[in-house]
Formats: structure tokens, C-alpha cells, sequence
């Protein structure tokens, strides 16, 4: 099942002066949903439009089924774009812009047809045909645009922000029907995205990048839990991240104290990053809290109160609680060894890998 | 909204006096003989005559031809001038010749196409002789079609320039060849541009005059020239205003041919 599709063998890119990758490796593996997440400039709507072959790498391989594709031009890979603007063609309606890469290989008027019926009803739209583009919305164009590219029949679909300029409502409607599309045709999808929360909810796998550089991939589990340095902690989800010191395996000490943890592998009083995600924190009394946070301010947030707090040691403390607190009063705050999460400066991922194998067995 | 329509009085003013009377007196005085008495004598003088009709042919012909040459130019000029990394100051180089004056112009073209101009220098250096280049139908096309060129560029190189990038990409990643994303995607993206060029080219063109004097050396007649001959030589308005009736027809024409169509439905 697992069968490797694209591979990235020390890919880089660069424009005249600037590099926007450096030295990217990358495996993917067919019919798994991939997501390539960063901020804007990371370099991930590069590595789509490398893939797709709008541009070329200025060293190393590009590795399709097997076959390196470096020079093989954008219109004999078997992969289909659903761009950013969706990019339909406005001279054309819906049944023409589904069925434009069709009637390019010559398939017959009736084949074409049934297809375009086919991948019409596939994302809701069946009846649209002989719409004009412009009439209609940015959901529907967006729907058009995957029919037009899934009627190629790609073995890899690629999608670039593809949900961007679509409403809060609709783009969660948008995820779950990606989501469901995907395992439904069993084809692969790189989606691209800057919203860590689409990533997560979507997502086999996650490429986190920055800086035209892969930091950490793995599925989105491992990469909430386990970010591998301050920028991922920081970028996915919210994160209280503290300096500290391991002073032995399963030993740290932060603001001031000495806690429990789980994890281990790094030298004694080695200086260390201290991740603690608001919602594993909790609020108690004085007397049970293993620190003792000052309440500075909160805001409700629907489902819940977002709580900003700071210890003794005047370290900034997120809280994601259930219930209000009293500003100004002093709680303890409590938490388990296991919501420890401490990053080793400058650790890269194979070491970080390595690390992890090597305690937990 | 009363101070909106007080902006718009001058050029209203201008439109009245410049363009709308001026449309009325030509129409008027295309009904008036030479006596000043109302007649249709003029429309039928026009009309019964092979002179005008052959006319009015030359310059639909002339104007045809100078259109496609300048189109056959322009549109991959265009089209390469789009993908330049500097586009904008390219352009400017086109379009700066439309910022001397035509009759200089005009006149430079005698300097290099005369008996003794540089392009019978040139030839008599390769070792022929001197040809006739000025006053021809040939030349007198060419100049036109050079003086015109820019006019075609403009409009086509917006209209292409405005297609977005990711189209061409979406067609490519479709499956389209160069030439299959050019005729399906560039080419009827361009097409405003390229009415909008036809527009500003043909039009004109048919009621060009002075060029088919310096240049075509009268050898070409079309009805610019015989709007000229009947006002300044022969005296005679009231068929040089039918005449400009009969060409502010053939613009209309025109217009109505290469207006924006909304194109729906399958073909």
C-alpha cells in the first residue's frame, strides 16, 4: 500500500540572489492526504509549483513513479493544480472549463460528458453546466476548479491555499469535504496551506516549513505534541514556552522549581525550551498548584475562557480554562509530567528522531 | 448630483460645439446643391457613380489591408513585449514615435523611400539600380501601417497583460500544449484587445489623406481624398459632406461589427 510517489532528493531554489529552498528532502507516499504548512515565504507554494512544473529546481531530483522529472514539462505530468484563484477560465463555462483537459487528449463528445456529469455531482454542483463563470460564487468556482482538475485524472492533486478566500463557515464545510474526497478517490493531495488548524484537521501528514527549509514532518498528532523546536511549537497551535534546565533524565527545572517529566537523552543541567500547551494547564487552589500564577487577564472565547497569567518568576502563563477566574487573584496551576514538552536548541530532526527512539525503548 | 453634472459643462460644451453641430451642419449641407437648395442630388451623384463607389471601395480595401499588416505585426509583438521583464519600458519605446508629429513622420518616410533617398542608396550599393518606392500602392500601405502599429499594440498588450499568469499555468497543467493554451486560452483572452485595436486602426484609415498624397502620390484616391478635393479645391461642400456621411456609415458599420459580444453557452 505504502508506495512512494514524488520524492525531493536535496532539492533547492533560487531566484537570482534569494533562496527560497535549501536543501529540501521529501517523500511522498501515494493515496495520503499531505499538507505543506508554513508562513508566507517558507517556500511551500514552491515545492507545488516544482511538483506541478511551473518552475524548475536549480539542483537536485524530483523523483515521479520512479522517473526523475526535472525537465519534464507541466503538461505531460500527471498531476492537475486547484490554484490559489481558483484560475477557471473565463471564456469558457462550467462544462467547457471541466471538460478543457479532456477535449485536449481528444476523447469523444459523449465520454466527455459523462465525465463532466460524473465530476459535477461529485462536488455538488450537478446542473451547473452551462453556468458563466462569473455568475457564480467563490465556493461554487472553487468546486469547479477541483472537478476541472480531478476530470484528468491525476495520480497527485495538488492544492495551493485553495481555501484562502473562502468565508469561516464555508471553508470548515470545504475541509471535511476535501477530507472526504480525498479517501473517497484514493488519490494523493498536497494541499498547501499558512492555517495550522486546516492542516491538523485535514492532514495524514504534515510538512511544517519555514525559511525554504522543512523543520519537522510527521502526522498531525506528533507534530502538536512533539514540536520539534520553538518556531513549530510556536506556529502550531498557541504554546507557553519557557527556558529551563534538564537536570537528568525525566528531571527539568523551570521558574524556579524541579518537575517530573517524560523526557530524557540530553546531557545533565543541559539548557533547554519548555513547552506547556494552555490546554493541558489547569487552575487550582494555592495549596495544590505546582506553581503559583498571578491572574492578569481573560477573555471568553465561546468554549472557553483564555486565561493570561504570570508565576513569581514573572514568566507569561496561557490558560485555557473551562471556568472564570478572578483577575488579580493568585491559583495554582497544575499540570501533568506527561504536558511537559522540552526542545533542545538547534536539534535537528534526525536527531530528534533518533533521540526519541532511543529513551522510549 | 447637481455638482457632478457642473463638472461635466465643459467638455458637454465641447461635445456640442466641436462634435454634434458639426455632424448636423455635415448632414445638412449634404442635402444642399451648390445653389443652396435642398436636393438629394448629391446621394444620387454619389451613388449613380462608379467614380465614388470605386472610392469607397479603394478605401474599405486600403483600410482592410493596412489593419491586417498592422495586426499580422502587432499581435506577436504583443504577445513577446508581455513576457519582457522590463514590458513597461518597452512599450514606452513603441509608443513613443506616436508622440512626433504625423507629418514629420510622413516626411521622413519621402527622405528614405524618394529616388534619391537612403533605401535607393542602399540598393545601388548592392549593385542595383534605383527602384520607384515612393508613390506606389505599396509604400503608401506601408507608411500607414507603420504610422498605425502602436495604435494596434496598445490595446492587444493590455489585453494580454491582463490574462492572468495562473490561466496559462492552469492550461499547461491541464495538458495543453504551447500552441493548444494560445489558441484556447491567450488568443480568446486577447480578443477585446484586439477589437479595440481593429477599432482604432481601421477607422481611421479610411478617411486617410494626406499620406495617400506624400506618399501614395495619389495613386491611391480614396475618400479622405475626395472629401479634401470637393472642400478645398472644388468648392463643392455638399457632396464632400455626403461623402462624410457616407463615412461616418462605414464607421458605425464598423463599430457594430467589432462591438463586445457576450458569448454564453456551448458552441
Amino acid at each position: 500500500m505504502t508506495q512512494t510517489i514524488i520524492e525531493f532528493k536535496n532539492v533547492t531554489k533560487s531566484y537570482e540572489e534569494t533562496q527560497v529552498l535549501t536543501g529540501v528532502d521529501l517523500t511522498i507516499e501515494a493515496g495520503k492526504f499531505y499538507t505543506l504548512l508554513g508562513p508566507s515565504g517558507s517556500g511551500k507554494t514552491t515545492i507545488l509549483r516544482l511538483i506541478a512544473g511551473f518552475s524548475s529546481a536549480t539542483s537536485g531530483d524530483i523523483i515521479f513513479d520512479g522517473k526523475r522529472i526535472n525537465d519534464v514539462p507541466a503538461n505531460k505530468r500527471r498531476v492537475n493544480t486547484v490554484f490559489q484563484n481558483y484560475a477557471l477560465f473565463p471564456n469558457m463555462n462550467v462544462f467547457e472549463n471541466v471538460a478543457f483537459g479532456m477535449t485536449l487528449k481528444g476523447v469523444n463528445k459523449a465520454q466527455i460528458k459523462e465525465k463532466v456529469t460524473t465530476m459535477l455531482e461529485m462536488v455538488q454542483l450537478a446542473g451547473y453546466e452551462d453556468r458563466s463563470i462569473d455568475e457564480l460564487s467563490g465556493g461554487q468556482q472553487q468546486r469547479v476548479a477541483i472537478a476541472r482538475a480531478l476530470a484528468n485524472d491525476p495520480e497527485v492533486l495538488l492544492l495551493d491555499e485553495p481555501l484562502s478566500a473562502l468565508d469561516y463557515k464555508l471553508r470548515k464545510d470545504m475541509q471535511y469535504e476535501l477530507r472526504e474526497l480525498q479517501q473517497r478517490l484514493g488519490i494523493t493531495f498536497i494541499f498547501v496551506t499558512h492555517d495550522q488548524e486546516e492542516a491538523l484537521a485535514m492532514s495524514d501528514w504534515i510538512f511544517v516549513m519555514n525559511e525554504g527549509k522543512i523543520l519537522q514532518n510527521g502526522t498531525p498528532v506528533d507534530i502538536y505534541d512533539e514540536p520539534i523546536n520553538h518556531f513549530v511549537a510556536n506556529f502550531i497551535g498557541e504554546s507557553n514556552i519557557i527556558d529551563g534546565v534538564m537536570r537528568e533524565d525525566y528531571k527539568v527545572m523551570f521558574a524556579g522549581k524541579e518537575f517530573e517529566n517524560v523526557d530524557a537523552g540530553m546531557r545533565p543541567n543541559e539548557r533547554v525550551e519548555v513547552v506547556l500547551r494552555p490546554e493541558d494547564l489547569d487552575l487550582t487552589t494555592p495549596e495544590n498548584g505546582k506553581l503559583i500564577v498571578t491572574i492578569d487577564a481573560q477573555s471568553f472565547r465561546g468554549d472557553y475562557y483564555e486565561i493570561s497569567a504570570h508565576d513569581d518568576d514573572n514568566n507569561e502563563w496561557r490558560i485555557q480554562a473551562t471556568n472564570p477566574s478572578v483577575l488579580n487573584s493568585r491559583q495554582g496551576l497544575t499540570f501533568d509530567p506527561e504536558d511537559i514538552h522540552i526542545m533542545r536548541f538547534d536539534e535537528s530532526e534526525d536527531d530528534f528522531d533518533a533521540r526519541l527512539e532511543n529513551y522510549e525503548e | 448630483m447637481k455638482n457632478r453634472l457642473f463638472y461635466f459643462i465643459p467638455y458637454s460644451l465641447w461635445l456640442i460645439l466641436f462634435v454634434g453641430a458639426p455632424i448636423v451642419l455635415m448632414l445638412g449641407e449634404s442635402f444642399l446643391s451648390i445653389s443652396h437648395h435642398f436636393t438629394l442630388a448629391n446621394y444620387q451623384d454619389f451613388l449613380g457613380s462608379g467614380t465614388y463607389l470605386q472610392m469607397t471601395f479603394n478605401s474599405v480595401w486600403y483600410a482592410f489591408l493596412i489593419t491586417l499588416i498592422t495586426l499580422i505585426v502587432s499581435f506577436p509583438t504583443a504577445l513577446f513585449l508581455s513576457n519582457l521583464k522590463y514590458k513597461q519600458f518597452w512599450l514606452l519605446l513603441i509608443i513613443l514615435p506616436t508622440w512626433i508629429n504625423l507629418l514629420l513622420k510622413t516626411y521622413a518616410f519621402i527622405g528614405l523611400l524618394s529616388k534619391d533617398g537612403s533605401i535607393n542608396h542602399f540598393i545601388e550599393l548592392l549593385g542595383f539600380a534605383p527602384q520607384q518606392l515612393l508613390f506606389t500602392e505599396a509604400s503608401f500601405v506601408l507608411v500607414a501601417a507603420y504610422i498605425e502599429i502602436p495604435f494596434m499594440i496598445l490595446p492587444i498588450f493590455n489585453s494580454i497583460n491582463e490574462i492572468d499568469r495562473s490561466l496559462i499555468n492552469a492550461s499547461y497543467d491541464l495538458g495543453a500544449t504551447k500552441w493548444q493554451t494560445f489558441r484556447r486560452v491567450i488568443l480568446p483572452l486577447s480578443a477585446d484587445g484586439i477589437r479595440a485595436g481593429i477599432q482604432a486602426v481601421f477607422i481611421p484609415s479610411l478617411s486617410l489623406f494626406m499620406i495617400t498624397r506624400l506618399i501614395g502620390g495619389n495613386r491611391v484616391i480614396t475618400l479622405g481624398t475626395a472629401i479634401e478635393e470637393h472642400f478645398l479645391v472644388t468648392q463643392n461642400w455638399g457632396l464632400g459632406s455626403t461623402i462624410g456621411v457616407v463615412l461616418i456609415i462605414a464607421m458605425i458599420i464598423t463599430m457594430a461589427l467589432t462591438r463586445e459580444r457576450k458569448k454564453r453557452g456551448r458552441k
